[in-house]
């Protein structure tokens, strides 16, 4: 004969509190995430116009009724942004795939172990950390903030994201392919560089794209190197500005237009990101199945 | 003639591409070493960088207060107050949570979902700092200002000094843990749930099979199972919260001079007193002291790092006990 435990309803309570519990946590976890993305997107969709893009800063000014009016642009921004992390992107890439050949390619020695080790260091620092770092090393010995600072502390950033990434996906080549290769008679770098970095080469991508989603965004360690600038500025040994930086900067001033600058600003940096996010999620959608 | 000619050259290419070899394999591991100077170039920097400030303070500025560089009074022990208090309470609010939605991704969200919602939660990882910061001053600081943090202190502040007034602008340090908080969740959310989805089924079938609910198979088979992983992934969160800048930088109000007993005071984290000062540093021993404060962060993130890896580490490799409950 069946028949019920006592304590069952206090238990099938409790069960159900606990689950409801636990879809509760998820949907408070992603009111944020809708708040923020849609402020962003609706205060920052009123801030993008052709001046937007096409003017640097302007400084505010005061019209007869105490109005603000026109706050100029974000290109000095566009511009600083894409030549520190385009340099950074140039010392971090060879650093990192290679690093990762070296990790993936051959065989594991201590020396791997070690260099696995500093990957995770690197990217459990805090980004300040390495701002502090490059600040003492190239802005107080050159006594002058500039956007190569930047670019360096960047790289910093990048070089774990990509080498961990890249060695992930070395791995996943299979070994027929080298074997192949090998029996073709190819010596070790002819056929890492024309058989294996090939095959990989949607997952480096993806990796690299990685880094630079995080890096765009990183702003802490720009604050060190970089300085700001007002002025379009392609010059990689002086300030710049940086699409982050005007973010934070826009967003401690007492003008709306430039708060909205800020705002505008933020999109660009959340369309960046999610953009690359979602591509590297459709771009490894079969692997993770 | 010939023939030793041809073979020769043949030999020369040979050589060529063994060498080839020994080159790719010595550039490689350049740059692997590279990796590994970094590392080293990060520790030696900030070591010989604060050596002044640690002949001249000693270890004690970190629990001094009053900061004025000016007069060369440095202080480190509100920004390390601040520090820990923002990232406590960011665990504090994040870990429950973050756990919780580690539970239902792993556990008992419909597989449909499970890619999707996993998506959303790590986004909120993928979004730069700096915007957290700017959403915090524009949105969540005057909400919360005006619908938590004032009705809180003329009620229960007036009785309990750490949720006293005034709240005046509203950023503080209250304001910075609760930001702190939205950017680790995905970081506990994700180890979480990575670490539950590595428990053995059989955990889970042998407690239904004694007639568990749901529940009881999660509290009773399958969390203590993957306890280490959990504490790992909320010591990575603390990580995350610890070495923060932006967010913090721009919520906290950056009140550096002292500690003040509310909550909902304004004050200052390490991160963000670096950030804030060194750009500006004029003398070298203002520099040194904010250089061994960043040394003090990149100790204390890397014990933590370090801890909460290995115990991941260990849980994803799985006890060597069978069953745990």
């Amino acid at each position: 004969m069946i028949t019920q435990a006592p304590n069952y309803n206090r238990r099938k309570w409790v069960d159900r509190f606990m689950r409801g519990l636990t879809i509760a946590a998820t949907g408070l976890a992603l009111i944020p995430l809708f708040l923020i993305l849609g402020y962003v997107v609706f205060r920052g969709a009123s801030a993008l116009n052709l001046d937007f893009f096409t003017k640097a800063y302007e400084p505010p000014v005061v019209g007869a009724a105490g109005t603000v009016g026109n706050a100029g642009g974000i290109l000095h921004g566009i511009v600083g942004s894409l030549l520190i992390v385009g340099v950074a992107m140039l010392i971090a890439l060879p650093i990192g795939l290679l690093a990762a050949v070296f990790l993936a390619e051959y065989p594991a020695n201590s020396v791997a172990t070690f260099v696995r080790f500093c990957t995770d260091v690197l990217s459990a620092a805090p980004s300040i950390i390495v701002g502090v770092v490059a600040y003492v090393l190239i802005v107080q010995r050159t006594r002058q903030f500039s956007g190569l600072a930047g670019s360096v502390a960047l790289a910093v950033l990048m070089v774990p994201v990509i080498t961990r990434t890249t060695e992930e996906i070395l791995k996943l080549v299979p070994h027929g392919m080298r074997e192949a290769a090998m029996a073709l008679g190819a010596p070790k770098w002819r056929l890492t560089l024309t058989v294996v970095i090939p095959a990989a080469l949607s997952g480096i991508v993806t990796g690299a794209l990685l880094a630079f989603a995080r890096a765009t965004g990183e702003t802490a360690p720009l604050l060190l190197t970089v300085l700001g600038n007002n002025n379009v500025s392609f010059n990689l040994l002086a300030p710049m500005a940086a699409l982050p930086l005007l973010t934070y900067k826009y967003t401690d001033t007492p003008f709306p237009a430039q708060n909205t600058l800020a705002w505008g600003t933020a999109l660009i940096l959340t369309l960046l990101v999610l953009s690359v996010n979602i591509l590297v999620r459709w771009a490894t959608r079969n692997r993770l199945k | 003639m010939a023939q030793a000619e041809r073979l020769s050259t043949w030999q020369v290419v040979q050589q060529r591409m063994r060498h080839g070899d020994v080159i790719f394999w010595l550039l490689t591991l350049f740059f692997a070493l590279i990796v590994i100077a970094l590392v080293v170039a990060v520790g030696y920097v900030t070591w010989a960088g604060s050596a002044q400030a640690r002949t001249t303070f000693g270890i004690g500025f970190l629990f001094q207060d009053g900061w004025d560089p000016v007069n060369g009074k440095f202080g480190a022990l509100p920004a390390i107050y601040g520090t820990l208090v923002s990232s406590a309470i960011a665990l504090l609010l994040a870990g429950p949570l973050g756990t919780l939605i580690g539970v239902f991704l792993s556990e008992l969200c419909p597989a449909r979902l499970r890619q999707p919602l996993s998506f959303l939660v790590e986004l909120l990882a993928a979004i730069p700092s700096v915007i957290y910061g700017m959403w915090g001053v524009f949105v969540f600081v005057p909400f919360f200002r005006s619908a938590i943090a004032k009705p809180i202190a003329n009620s229960i502040g007036k009785s309990v000094p750490l949720l006293a007034g005034p709240v005046a602008a509203g950023r503080g340090v209250m304001v910075a843990g609760i930001i702190l908080a939205i950017m680790i969740l995905p970081t506990i959310a994700a180890i979480t749930r990575d670490v539950l989805s590595v428990v053995p089924n059989h955990q889970r079938e042998a407690m239904l099979a004694v007639g568990a609910t749901r529940w009881e198979m999660i509290r009773l088979a399958v969390l203590p199972y993957a306890r280490a992983g959990i504490i790992g992934g909320l010591m990575l969160g603390l990580g995350r919260a610890l070495g923060e800048t932006m967010a913090a930088l721009m919520v906290i109000g950056s009140f550096k001079d002292s500690i003040k007993p509310s909550l909902f005071s304004p004050g200052i984290t390490a991160a963000a007193l670096i950030a804030s000062e060194l750009p500006n540093a004029n003398d070298d021993l203002h520099a040194s002291t904010l250089i061994l404060i960043a040394l003090v962060l990149f100790g204390i993130t890397l014990l933590l790092n370090g801890l909460a890896r290995l115990l991941v580490w260990q849980a994803a490799r799985g006890p060597t006990g069978s069953v745990r409950a």
